[in-house]
């Protein structure tokens, strides 16, 4: 098998072998509700986590996602409320502003020659401080579109779920899959992640390919914002707080290397699982903190690092063989 | 003598003038901001204020600017000041004396720092990820130490580290001032800060120069660990309590945010602790001038990013470059003598 499958490999074992364990303590776990609650309760988490994949890919970083999602649930609830516009010109406006943000980002990024770390955190408390001055009150939404949407489903048999927000997740990350691996924009990330400077020599269009990253980044939070809007049917604006820092983890568990240039985006969808999978299980068991969420999550963090590091230093070690 | 003092000035010049340039501005508009008056044996007054309140974020940014210097950076201080602040309470609440429990809060930041120093020094884990992970199980082990639940105490000398005073300053400030002059001295009057900066300039080379990297390393780590745990103690000390969930909660930017504000590249190499600590307090004046000057508190975040984004673009290199030729001499001399470092 080839090097550059072990950590999705490893990732997807993981999944499923907990997950059996799972079923084996509570049988009732092994059901299609189980699976579609865990698409749901996720969806908005799994798309930004898209977006951060292919950033996190081209060797980046955009802390700005949890904000964002915020700015774009106040937005839609304050027009939606106050505007009277339809939800589906509100999505609109949604997408094309949070995308232009993110595009603004990486264009700093890039002409500015500013670390990604440090413009995305500014653009972080921008976003947030655009969410608070729209209002700081959680406002519900009450527009019968909406009603419309959240009672769209797929029936699974055996009485899943899988509901419109879920499906748009799971479309979301075929699409992901495919620009990342069948488009020449994909090709462009992949190689910026390997050194900026041997992209530039091989003919990558560098400026286009960081504005595009960083943008899409702010499309998919954007489309996260929707759907977190869709699944809470309110606006407020301290929700959604440290949703970057669980899309990173996400990214990382699903096998990315944080370095950049290698990864999958399907790994970062079995990475949410798992984050989601330990959830159910302490929702299960009843007896556990729901700090145990955080703790075991960073453990996981941890073997996976070192299972990369293991894998990074046996592929040294071969090519020095050869 | 004059020579050092004068191109340590040139270095803190930038972060000086945009510290006097707010002061100005929120004295402007909120006019008694410069006032000082001595009450029972203590100072009072806006620009204390500022002093104390920024006492966490200039902590961390002190750890924060050694680790950057290594070119790594910390992100897990917040976590660790929520630990510490946990094991302080229950210490205290569960009778012990107040310096068993300091020392013993001291030392769990120092080991959460050999922690992520021996991820990143022995087994070479970028340093984002590396403390990634204590920033993502750190609040869950507070969580678990406060069991879910707000630790409160009463113990007399341990609200005293955050809310007494020592001569007429309060306690939080002469800890940092003290903290902070005794690493600068002890990076600055060594080899220490030379060493640490060669390891932030190229790693390798460092090791093969025969500078003990994974030793320094793993103390810059246990530096920031034991920074995160006095900032900690005060924050705790302050609420006279100890909140898991909340406690240094997004410290960990303001505190990169300061090191960055004062001008130490998130690349490693170069750094100033003074120019750090001034960048705490320029975030921290930023804070409660926007607060005084009477702005609804909305605009806070949106005023912050902008002063923010102003700063970091006039520090960019690309727009250094292209201004060169605007700039006065003294200020064109400036990134030469940087090159030729």
């Amino acid at each position: 098998m080839k090097q550059k499958y072990l950590p999705l490999t490893a990732t997807i074992l993981i999944f499923v072998l907990s997950y059996a364990l799972c079923v084996g303590q509570y049988p009732n776990m092994l059901s299609t509700r189980v699976i579609g609650n865990l698409l749901t309760d996720n969806a908005f988490l799994g798309i930004a986590a898209v977006g951060m994949t292919f950033v996190i890919l081209s060797g980046g970083i955009d802390l700005s996602v949890g904000a964002v999602i915020a700015f774009a649930g106040v937005f839609l609830a304050v027009v939606l409320e106050q505007g009277g516009v339809h939800p589906l010109v509100a999505f609109a406006m949604v997408l094309a502003i949070t995308t232009a943000f993110g595009a603004l980002m990486g264009a700093i990024i890039h002409y500015l020659e500013m670390p990604a770390f440090i413009v995305t955190l500014a653009g972080m408390f921008l976003a947030r401080g655009m969410a608070f001055v729209l209002s700081i009150d959680s406002i519900p939404i009450k527009h019968p579109f909406y009603a419309t949407l959240k009672g769209l489903y797929y029936k699974l048999p055996g009485g899943g779920r899988i509901t419109l927000i879920g499906g748009v997740m799971l479309l979301v990350f075929a699409f992901g899959i495919l620009v990342a691996h069948r488009t020449r924009f994909g090709t462009n990330v992949y190689a910026l992640g390997g050194g900026t400077a041997t992209a530039k020599l091989m003919g990558v269009p560098v400026a286009s390919t960081t504005v595009g990253i960083y943008a899409l980044s702010g499309l998919l939070a954007g489309l996260a914002g929707i759907v977190f809007s869709l699944y809470t049917s309110a606006g407020y604006s301290l929700a959604a707080v440290g949703v970057e820092l669980d899309a990173i983890t996400a990214v990382v568990i699903g096998g990315t290397l944080l370095t950049g240039g290698s990864g999958f985006v399907a790994g970062t969808l079995v990475g949410i699982l798992i984050q989601g999978l330990i959830q159910t299980y302490i929702t299960f068991d009843g007896t556990l903190s729901s700090w145990w969420t955080k703790i075991l999550i960073g453990l996981l963090l941890f073997a996976f690092i070192l299972l990369q590091k293991g894998i990074i230093r046996i592929s040294r070690g071969d090519r020095q063989h050869v | 003598m004059t020579a050092t003092v004068k191109t340590y000035l040139g270095r803190l010049l930038p972060q000086l003038i945009v510290l006097a340039a707010i002061v100005f501005a929120i004295s402007m508009v909120f006019p008694g901001f410069l006032n000082l008056q001595i009450q029972n044996g203590r100072l009072y007054g806006s620009l204390i204020d500022i002093l104390n309140r920024g006492a966490p974020v200039v902590l961390l940014a002190i750890g924060m600017t050694v680790v950057i210097a290594t070119k790594g950076i910390d992100l897990s201080v917040g976590a660790v000041m929520a630990i510490c602040g946990a094991v302080a309470a229950s210490l205290i609440t569960s009778g012990h004396s107040l310096l068993e429990t300091l020392f013993a809060t001291l030392a769990v930041g120092i080991l959460c720092g050999i922690w992520n120093g021996f991820l990143v020094a022995v087994l070479d884990i970028q340093p984002i990820i590396a403390t990634l992970v204590l920033m993502v199980a750190g609040r869950g082990i507070a969580q678990l130490i406060t069991e879910g639940a707000i630790l409160t105490f009463n113990d007399a000398g341990l609200i005293f580290v955050g809310s007494g005073s020592f001569g007429w300053l309060p306690m939080p400030v002469v800890i940092w001032l003290v903290f902070g002059v005794l690493v600068a001295l002890l990076v600055r009057q060594t080899a220490l800060g030379m060493l640490i900066e060669a390891i932030g300039v190229n790693r390798q080379a460092s090791t093969l120069s025969g500078v003990l990297t994974p030793v320094l390393l793993v103390a810059a780590y246990v530096l920031s660990g034991l920074c995160a745990a006095i900032a900690g103690i005060i924050a705790a000390a302050d609420i006279k309590g100890a909140d898991a969930n909340n406690a240094g909660l997004w410290l960990e930017l303001d505190a990169i945010l300061a090191v960055v504000v004062g001008g130490t590249s998130l690349l490693g190499g170069r750094f100033s602790i003074a120019a750090s600590v001034l960048g705490a307090i320029i975030i921290q004046a930023i804070n409660t001038g926007i607060l005084l000057s009477g702005f609804p508190p909305e605009f806070n975040l949106i005023i912050k990013a902008a002063i923010i984004v102003f700063i970091l673009v006039l520090q960019s290199p690309r727009f250094r470059s292209a201004f060169t030729f605007l700039q006065i001499p003294r200020a064109a001399g400036k990134p030469t003598e940087r090159e030729a470092k």
